[in-house]
């Protein structure tokens, strides 16, 4: 089972690679670890005339602590970001989120950089970045932008990047104290992949009031978004059972939920709701220490 | 159009011309005769072709040779020098670990890779380093005991042992 024939380049530069993508355009892919790329040439659903590898590009990997936020190049591995010290004390979310994607050999080989880019509705990352408030910096013939998550993920398998972008780092504000994270998935049996997962990340104050609270969603519906009624609902609250199990129960407000042979929509709403609750409920545990 | 590679294949350089679309299993079955990696479900799922690319566990049918140029494989063939076992394969041998042996290539070398990281794993983590590697046969109680027993070896310091019972005609 082998991809149709393609031509193979190597990116030694970020401006290589952009030089490629405007000289094969629509003929050509970007391939990073491959795990979502290559399995889908194998089946014939996508056959680019030019794999453009970005892997050998210096300076794209890599973590860094840049004061007051964290930056991870695109090219980190989902194994890398599960074990990295500084992903685990400052921005635990994305390390639990890292942990379950797909196995250990996936983990090895994915990038954070190609998941985002590749966007496929039941990705886990895209509701920690939305619930990180993350930016994402792409680069393009044009020079480099920002886009903040919330405006990354647009529809199935579909992003605000460009064709002639490259995805080349994730910024993540660090988080303020008594903040408390949690990502909550429940994994297609089979596949690994989130039949709907919750991330959540909530800031008290000293009376134990909500005073900063996101919600991501992905997997129940074709492009991940953040729960707004249930951030509101939650928002200036004593974060107690009753007022985490209100707002959870808004977390499908407005949704249209995917429903597919592995879930019906109505199935999948109720499990978001579930996990919205389970989720808050952790992370509020943890902001209080 | 062909691209040239050099890939290190336990231990030693292989030059080879290859099809960018080639998939390393390929590369390491047909044109290098090493058939420890096995071929199961082609589709990125079962991890009975799991090698290491510089000591990290990967799925050689999810990875062109084109992307492993300048690297190092390790087989399950390059494991232990020839007519011995290393220790996490004595230690499946010992402790039932496999029963069809499909899926033990994977395996074994996926335990290598846990164990080196993380000589003392508990069960939970050992369950989770083998989440990539799916066994038909033998329910997976026995391949977590055999990895158990291999990280007490390796503690231990235990080296290759002789396959027991037959000796190899080319040693
Ligand atoms: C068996 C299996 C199980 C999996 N389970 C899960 C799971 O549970 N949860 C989950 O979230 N994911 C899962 N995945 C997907 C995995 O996380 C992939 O690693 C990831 O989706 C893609 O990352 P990659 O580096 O492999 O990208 P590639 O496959 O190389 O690329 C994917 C797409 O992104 C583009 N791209 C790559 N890098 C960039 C960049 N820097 N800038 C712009 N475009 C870029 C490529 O052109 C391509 O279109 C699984 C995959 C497999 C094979
Ligand atoms: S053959 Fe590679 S994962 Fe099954
Ligand atoms: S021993 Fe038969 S598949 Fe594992």
């Amino acid at each position: 089972m082998n991809p149709a024939t393609f031509a193979y380049h190597r990116a030694d530069s970020v401006d290589t690679a952009i030089a490629l993508l405007a000289q094969y355009g629509e003929e050509s892919k970007l391939i990073a670890g491959g795990h979502s790329l290559l399995p889908i040439m194998k089946l014939r659903l996508a056959a680019p005339a030019h794999l453009i590898d970005i892997t050998r590009i210096d300076g794209l990997d890599g973590i860094r602590d840049e004061g007051d936020r964290l930056v991870i190049g695109a090219l980190t591995t989902h194994h890398a970001i599960e074990r990295d010290d500084l992903v685990r004390t400052l921005m635990p979310l994305l390390a639990e989120t890292a942990s379950v994607v797909g196995d250990r050999q996936v983990r090895n080989r994915g990038t954070i950089g190609g998941a985002l880019a590749h966007a496929d509705a039941a990705a886990d990352y895209p509701a920690a970045i939305l619930a990180l408030n993350a930016e994402l910096i792409a680069v393009g013939p044009e020079g480099e932008r920002g886009i903040s998550a919330g405006d990354f993920f647009l529809d199935f398998l579909t992003t605000a990047l460009t064709p002639a972008e490259l995805l080349t780092e994730i910024r993540i504000p660090k988080l303020p104290p008594r903040t408390g994270s949690n990502y909550q998935k429940l994994a297609n049996q089979a596949s690994g992949y989130a039949v709907a997962g919750v991330a959540a990340v909530v800031t008290l104050d000293d009376g134990g009031v909500v005073a900063d609270v996101r919600v991501g969603i992905t997997g129940t519906v074709a492009a991940a978004r953040r729960a707004a009624a249930t951030e509101s609902a939650l928002m200036g609250k004593q974060a107690d059972e009753a007022a985490i199990q209100q707002a959870a129960d808004l977390a499908t407000e407005g949704l249209e939920p995917l429903a597919d042979l592995h879930a019906s929509a109505e199935y999948r709403l109720r499990v978001t709701r579930g996990l919205t609750r389970r989720a808050l409920t952790a992370a509020v545990a943890r902001a209080r220490g | 159009m062909r691209v040239p590679v050099t890939v290190t294949v336990n231990g030693t350089a292989q030059r080879a011309e290859v099809e960018p679309r080639q998939l390393l299993v390929q590369f390491l079955r047909d044109d290098l005769g090493l058939t420890g990696a096995h071929i199961g479900c082609e589709t990125s799922q079962c991890g009975a072709c799991t090698v290491l690319l510089d000591g990290a566990v990967i799925k050689s049918c999810t990875t062109l040779t084109v992307q492993v140029d300048e690297q190092a494989i390790t087989t399950i063939e390059g494991l232990a020098p020839r007519g011995t076992m290393h220790p996490v394969q004595h230690a499946f041998w010992e402790e039932h670990g496999l029963q069809c042996g499909y899926c033990t290539p994977g395996m074994v070398l996926s335990a290598v890779a846990l164990l080196a990281e993380d000589p003392h794993p508990d069960e939970g983590e050992i369950r989770h380093a083998i989440e990539g590697n799916l066994c038909r046969c033998t329910g997976y109680h026995n391949i977590v005991r055999s990895i158990q027993a291999a990280a007490e070896k390796l503690a231990a310091g235990a080296a290759p042992t002789p396959v027991n019972g037959r000796s190899s005609p080319t040693t």
